[in-house]
């Protein structure tokens, strides 16, 4: 027996065929979005995240500060002198690991967030100025970022925070100036490139002024990159904070943050393997959605790249 | 060539120069008084203080002080380390070949593993051993490696008992240090079993280290070797009648290398940064153990030379990685 195959009679309803209208950006953007995947799952990760993250102090059982001394280092549920109490196991001053790995999610979003902007900002503009002066404020801007990215971005973070010492505000700070150079090389690169389109010609001899041709004609333009970009630097810089948070030289403790918490559970790696494990998997999951999400956008946003990384 | 070579040293000057402001204003920046900062306390008594300043030259105009710094660099003078009164540069140098033995093993078995399994991958194109080499390879990109060389050593260590945990030789071997490269010291010396007791102190760390770049290279050379796929000259070399082998190996993955190579280049930068985790996690005396101590301990000079000692290969290695790209292809060479 063959299936018969559903043959579907295209009767318009009205006399304009509708597949002939061109659909709305969000909607074909959605399409080639949700053809992908992983970028899907990623995006559905990344949405649990950043719910746990928002509404963090009702999500989370447990005080992530408060040390429940009758309980230290009890495994996770699962295993044998496992407690309900503790779904995913306490840490060794009897912390709920679940609450403050919620907890957590807010500090690594935080992170990555104010670090994308602090960095995405100011890089587009100098990459503007680089591609709309290209005889000297260009060039001198380039071999600046240069100099940038001839430091391997964990170790120029390394070396910002040994001048600004450890913490909070001076993790993301340093992340900020780490990811800048990359947005300032896209964002000139793109600008290059539109720079010689017959619009800009066009918006030129209307007599539109500097900052409008920036902002206004050229910048919406070269958004795509820019995009995917500041979604494949959010994913390094909760991958740098916590690298910063596990050497010592970010967050500091008691805060629950991802890193921090895997540096003081190294102690007890041969008796509580969850202290270890559970942190880093939620790290490793977060970026891995990330990322499986920008390569979703590049795919959608800018089919150029497709093949190209 | 020899007009390329010239350009692309052109090109190294001023990023030299700029690293170089960069570590100059690494102690200036620091907030507060630098001498309190460096010594770790309060108040120090003014006179100990002014020949503080006058021993790091702190007391010059910023200008003077940055023509002392470049000045001494160019005589090689790197400073002395405020812990142990060592120069910097000597210790950089008992250090450094801890790291290179160490980034090498990396790479070697991120070539070898990647390069085969882009290779499979990019034949099998759609099968499920695709699949997982590309979902492996993704996550291997997004992987925090402090924390799988933990899970490394709690399994393969702790658990099973295969490797050690730390060092990278056992206390019971004396290894006079001629290369300072154990694998090679301990093959030089008489010693039974430390060769191999090296050897297992090397796994671990080098996977580690090695995971980021395998990752890379894998889906690289796969994304490469299925573009050369498609070339002409591959359906060619099919219908000439040679072996699948030969199409393969010499005609589709020599051409698919070159884009591989560049990336290979770029992860020297990478595998640095990793060895500063990488190290951390092993106590693995290497250059990155060396600055991470540095920075806890205060001690700027180590913190300041040792951060310009690693750009400068950074910058060194991206110039040959040039330099032999060019080689590889003339279409670079000419380009302006």
């Amino acid at each position: 027996m063959t299936t018969p195959i559903a043959k579907t009679v295209t009767t318009p309803a009205t006399p304009v065929d509708q597949s002939l209208l061109y659909p709305s950006p969000y909607k074909e953007f959605w399409q080639a979005f949700s053809r992908n995947k992983g970028a899907v799952a990623g995006l559905m990760f990344m949405c649990l995240i950043v719910f746990c993250a928002l509404f963090a102090p009702w999500v989370a059982p447990h005080n992530p500060s408060e040390q429940y001394r009758d309980f230290l280092l009890t495994p996770p549920v699962w295993l044998e002198g496992g407690n309900w109490q503790f779904i995913l196991g306490t840490d060794e001053l009897g912390r709920d690991l679940l609450s403050r790995l919620i907890t957590g999610a807010r500090l690594s979003l935080l992170i990555g967030l104010s670090s994308v902007l602090i960095s995405l900002i100011p890089g587009v503009f100098l990459g503007l100025l680089a591609g709309f002066f290209p005889r000297i404020l260009g060039p001198s801007i380039m071999r600046l970022m240069d100099v940038m990215l001839a430091l391997p971005s964990l170790l120029l973070a390394v070396a910002i925070v040994a001048i600004l010492g450890p913490g909070l505000i001076n993790t993301v700070i340093a992340i900020a100036i780490v990811s800048l150079p990359s947005y300032v090389r896209l964002t000139r690169a793109a600008v290059m490139g539109e720079l010689n389109r017959d619009y800009v010609t066009a918006a030129r001899l209307a007599g539109a002024g500097l900052p409008r041709l920036m902002f206004v004609t050229v910048l919406p333009n070269c958004m795509a990159p820019l995009i995917v970009q500041a979604t494949l630097s959010f994913s390094s810089a909760i991958l740098d904070a916590a690298a910063l948070g596990f050497l010592g030289l970010g967050v500091q403790p008691p805060t629950p943050e991802w890193g921090t918490m895997l540096a003081s559970a190294r102690d007890y790696i041969e008796r509580a393997w969850w202290v270890v494990s559970l942190p880093g998997l939620t790290i490793l999951l977060s970026v891995l959605a990330i990322n499986l999400m920008g390569d979703g956008l590049r795919d959608a946003l800018d089919p150029k790249l497709k093949n190209a990384a | 060539m020899l007009s390329f070579i010239a350009r692309r040293l052109g090109l190294l000057i001023p990023t030299f120069f700029g690293i170089t402001l960069l570590t100059f204003a690494l102690i200036r920046l620091i907030p507060g008084d630098p001498v309190e900062v460096m010594m770790g306390e309060r108040r120090v008594d003014p006179e100990m203080h002014a020949q503080a300043m006058e021993r790091l030259g702190l007391n010059k105009p910023l200008p003077e002080q940055y023509l002392d710094y470049v000045g001494k660099l160019a005589q090689g003078d790197l400073g002395e380390s405020l812990r142990t009164r060592e120069s910097v540069w000597n210790e950089f140098l008992t250090l450094f070949p801890a790291t290179l033995e160490l980034a090498f093993a990396a790479l070697v078995f991120a070539g070898v593993v990647g390069l085969l399994a882009g290779v499979i991958a990019a034949l099998k194109r759609g099968s499920l051993f695709d699949h997982g080499v590309m979902g492996i390879s993704l996550a291997g990109y997004s992987m925090p490696i402090f924390w799988w060389g933990l899970i490394l050593i709690m399994f393969f260590s702790v658990s099973l008992g295969w490797t050690p945990v730390s060092g990278r030789i056992d206390l019971l071997y004396d290894i006079e240090p001629k290369t300072g490269f154990m694998l090679i010291d301990t093959l030089l010396s008489d010693e039974e079993g430390a060769f191999k007791d090296a050897v297992m102190h090397l796994i671990l760390p080098a996977i580690v280290l090695g995971t980021i770049p395998l990752a890379v290279i894998a889906r690289m050379t796969r994304s490469s070797m299925l573009e050369v796929l498609r070339e002409d000259y591959i359906r060619t070399a099919r219908a000439k009648g040679l072996s699948p082998a030969r199409v393969v190996f010499v005609h589709g993955l020599r051409n698919a290398l070159i884009p591989v190579l560049t990336v290979f280049g770029l992860q020297v930068g990478t595998l640095l940064a990793g060895a500063v985790l990488t190290e951390t996690i092993f106590s693995w005396p290497g250059i990155g153990k060396w600055l991470i101590e540095a920075i806890g301990a205060r001690d700027y000079p180590v913190v300041q030379n040792g951060i310009l000692l690693i750009a400068c290969l950074v910058i060194l290695v991206n110039f040959v990685v040039d330099i032999l790209y060019g080689l590889a292809n003339p279409r670079i060479r000419h380009q302006r």
